[in-house]
């Protein structure tokens, strides 16, 4: 499954960031952001319940950069 | 402006009078006891610079050391520290460092955020709503939930929310935001239409063909909102660039605060640590690389929006970046150079009236889906009685033979009328040659041939004039047309009577006349390694034109593959690195100049960023720079570096 998320990040480089620490959380396939559109594209593990990785995708950005946020 | 930019504005006004009055203070004669005077511009660095400062410290409990924040801290609240302990009150140093930097930020977030409104009203494709047709009623609905086979009503003024054919109604749709193209494509009933497109004139009635999710609009989208995930070199260079950059700035700064000093205690001379604190201060704050950082990725971002705009979709910065060294140019023959479309440019040899002949070719190809015959009823033009036909019968690699009024008419090739025992007669034009042949007697020739688009051959010239060295036209037609093609076209090398493999071994050769490794990954793999690296960077690329839809491996295997009339079909954009969404050839001039432009601009940055920033590294490391020309040095170079980024989403004509 593949979802895109609107996110609210500052800069660039906190962006990478953001997509490295979302990749690393559990059930979470592969995570891309992009900064100029300013959205998240999350392809979840197969049985990954969206619901369940997202608030864990978000606790992990706000660990690298506190002012981000992602609509989910 | 958004809260968090006018927040910042407030902070940096507030920030910048305190500072004047602290300034003022002391001309009009109010002195001011040291600690009091020291509270007073520490409230007034906090006010700009707390945030900052929170998030070095927070980084560091975290491990990661060395990035921008820390720098600025280090940087100010050294100054602070080292006006203290000279007695000589001179706190402005630190608030301006922090004030410009926090000016540079604000800039680049306002400058940032005014390309991303930019591209996107380039990119507002995507449809709100759907008029579902239930039982007679309209109803408005979210495209995602349309099925497939449901009936849409399309009013002027509205986006075609989802791919679908006319049912009824007629229109002109205007496809500008699809394929950069300005003249409105005309639709009427059984024509398709594209999601995305406006439409203009006519009330029209569609039958959905397919899901919103499937559909041409959310095709691109993704494309375009997945285009950052392929990183272009360049942009992987900076990543790499800034990890190892950082640290050695950082440690070269404590060499320059520690080394001089003790070398002169050494040498018996005075210590003068201050001086040489200072300088390392100043060398933190020049070191700052946001705008190499910032403007790399923005430059890129920009060329992929101007080009999507200009109706050539990117995939990624690593393409845009190929596309820039292309040298080779692959041209797949049918529906690339030419229409894939035959006319009859000639009937020969006949004893019939031309009319009448045509009229027999077409009646005998009347249930032919083969171009060929498609082509033979187009060109007679008039509707065609079927009861004149029967016992059609297709012979396959030959061509067909019918009875038509009683008589039986043989349509097809040389082998054909061998088969039929008609004498035929050989053509001298160049074209593919449909005989005919009635009751055994053979009744003349039709001259039927593909017919080059009409930018075909200012396209090759243009691409010659953006700087690829080489044309190649592959082609499963014959030799002679294919070489009487590329004569007209100024094609440089043709290779014809292809098979689809062999297609793929022609550009395997041409990547390996290029340079290239046979087995390496095609571009925009993982990095290769450093010394095949360096080499793949600089060799020329081969990119190869296709139409998508049977050259899909040719596509892939190719360095850049761009495929031909991305509109409504998937294959082209699943297979290729680059989409034209208009048919015509001109755009691969033109996506060439663009990123052309976009790397030019890229470089520009880069050496504008690093001359700058080395240029004032050794003056600060002498002393000649202080911490003023060190700020003004980091944003303005930022600033420029960013407005140079901007440039890069205007397409030249």
């Amino acid at each position: 499954m593949r979802k895109s998320y609107p996110i609210e990040v500052d800069c660039a480089n906190c962006a990478n960031l953001m997509e490295v620490e979302a990749n690393k959380v559990a059930g979470v396939k592969k995570a891309t952001v992009n900064f100029m559109m300013l959205k998240m594209t999350v392809k979840f593990e197969e049985g990954a319940d969206p619901a369940q990785v997202m608030p864990e995708v978000l606790t992990a950005c706000k660990g690298v950069e506190p002012d981000c946020s992602i609509e989910f | 402006m958004n809260a968090k930019q006018r927040k910042m504005l407030a902070r940096v006004i507030v920030a910048a009078l305190m500072w004047g009055a602290l300034e003022l203070l002391p001309r009009v004669g109010v002195e001011l006891p040291t600690p009091a005077n020291f509270c007073l511009w520490l409230v007034a660095y906090l006010v700009i610079g707390y945030d900052v400062v929170l998030k070095a410290v927070r980084n560091i409990g975290r491990g990661r050391v060395f990035d921008e924040h820390f720098l600025m801290t280090v940087a100010t609240v050294g100054a602070l520290a080292l006006a203290l302990y000279e007695r000589s009150g001179d706190f402005a140093e630190a608030i301006a460092v922090m004030l410009f930097y926090q000016v540079g930020e604000l800039f680049q977030s306002y400058a940032v955020d005014r390309s991303r409104k930019n591209i996107s009203e380039l990119m507002d494709i995507r449809p709100d709503y759907a008029n579902v047709e239930v039982d007679g009623e309209v109803e408005k609905v979210d495209p995602d939930d349309v099925e497939v086979g449901s009936t849409i009503v399309v009013q002027p003024g509205e986006r075609v929310p989802l791919d679908g054919v006319v049912i009824s109604g007629a229109s002109s749709l205007d496809t500008a935001a699809l394929t950069g193209e300005s003249v409105p494509r005309d639709v009427a009933e059984g024509g398709e239409v594209v999601s995305g497109c406006i439409n203009l004139t006519g009330v029209l009635r569609v039958r959905t063909t397919r899901e919103f999710e499937e559909s041409t609009v959310s095709k691109i989208l993704e494309l375009v909102e997945d285009s950052t995930s392929h990183k272009s070199q360049s942009e992987n260079f900076i990543s790499k660039f800034a990890r190892v950059y950082t640290p050695a700035v950082c440690y070269a700064a404590l060499a320059l605060a520690v080394l001089p000093p003790v070398f002169f205690v050494l040498s018996g001379q005075a210590a003068a640590w201050d001086v040489w604190i200072y300088r390392a201060l100043t060398f933190l704050v020049i070191s700052c690389p946001c705008a190499l950082v910032v403007s790399i990725p923005l430059s890129f971002f920009a060329g992929i929006g101007g080009a999507s705009h200009a109706g050539v979709l990117v995939k990624g910065s690593n393409y845009l970046e190929a596309l820039s060294k292309t040298k080779v140019v692959v041209f797949d023959k049918t529906g690339t150079l030419t229409k894939g479309v035959f006319d009859v440019t000639g009937v020969h040899h006949s004893p019939l009236p031309t009319g009448e002949l045509m009229e027999l070719a077409a009646l005998a190809e009347v249930a032919s889906s083969h171009p060929i015959g498609k082509s033979l009823q187009r060109a007679y033009g008039e509707p065609l009685d079927r009861s004149r036909v029967s016992d059609v019968q297709e012979i396959s690699g030959a061509g067909i033979v019918a009875t038509i009024d009683g008589k039986s008419v043989a349509v097809g090739n040389d082998k054909l009328m061998g088969q039929v025992g008609a004498e035929h007669v050989d053509c001298h034009d160049v074209g593919t040659i449909v005989h005919v042949a009635i009751d055994g007697t053979y009744a003349g020739h039709i001259v039927i041939s593909d017919v080059a688009k009409d930018h075909a051959a200012e396209a090759v010239a243009a691409l010659k004039g953006a700087g690829v060295e080489k044309c190649v036209m592959l082609t499963g037609d014959t030799q002679r047309v294919a070489e009487s093609v590329a004569e007209s076209l100024g094609i440089d090398e043709v290779h014809a009577s292809l098979l689809p493999q062999n297609k793929v071994e022609r550009v395997e050769a041409l990547l390996v006349e290029a340079g290239a490794t046979v087995g390496e990954a095609p571009a925009g793999e993982d990095g290769p390694g450093d010394e095949e690296g360096r080499r793949e960077t600089r060799r020329g690329k081969v990119a190869f034109v296709g139409d998508g839809i049977n050259d899909a491996p040719v596509l892939a295997r190719a360095d850049i593959g761009i495929a031909m009339g991305g509109m409504g079909s998937d294959a082209a954009i699943e297979a290729a690195d680059v989409v034209l969404m208009d048919d015509d050839p001109m755009s691969i001039a033109k996506a060439i100049k663009i990123s052309r432009k976009c790397l030019r601009i890229v470089y520009q940055n880069i050496g504008l960023a690093l001359t700058v920033k080395f240029a004032c590294l050794a003056l600060g490391a002498f002393g000649i720079a202080n911490m003023w020309l060190a700020i003004f040095a980091d944003v303005g170079v930022m600033v420029i570096a960013v407005l140079n980024a901007i440039r890069a989403l205007r397409v030249p004509r």
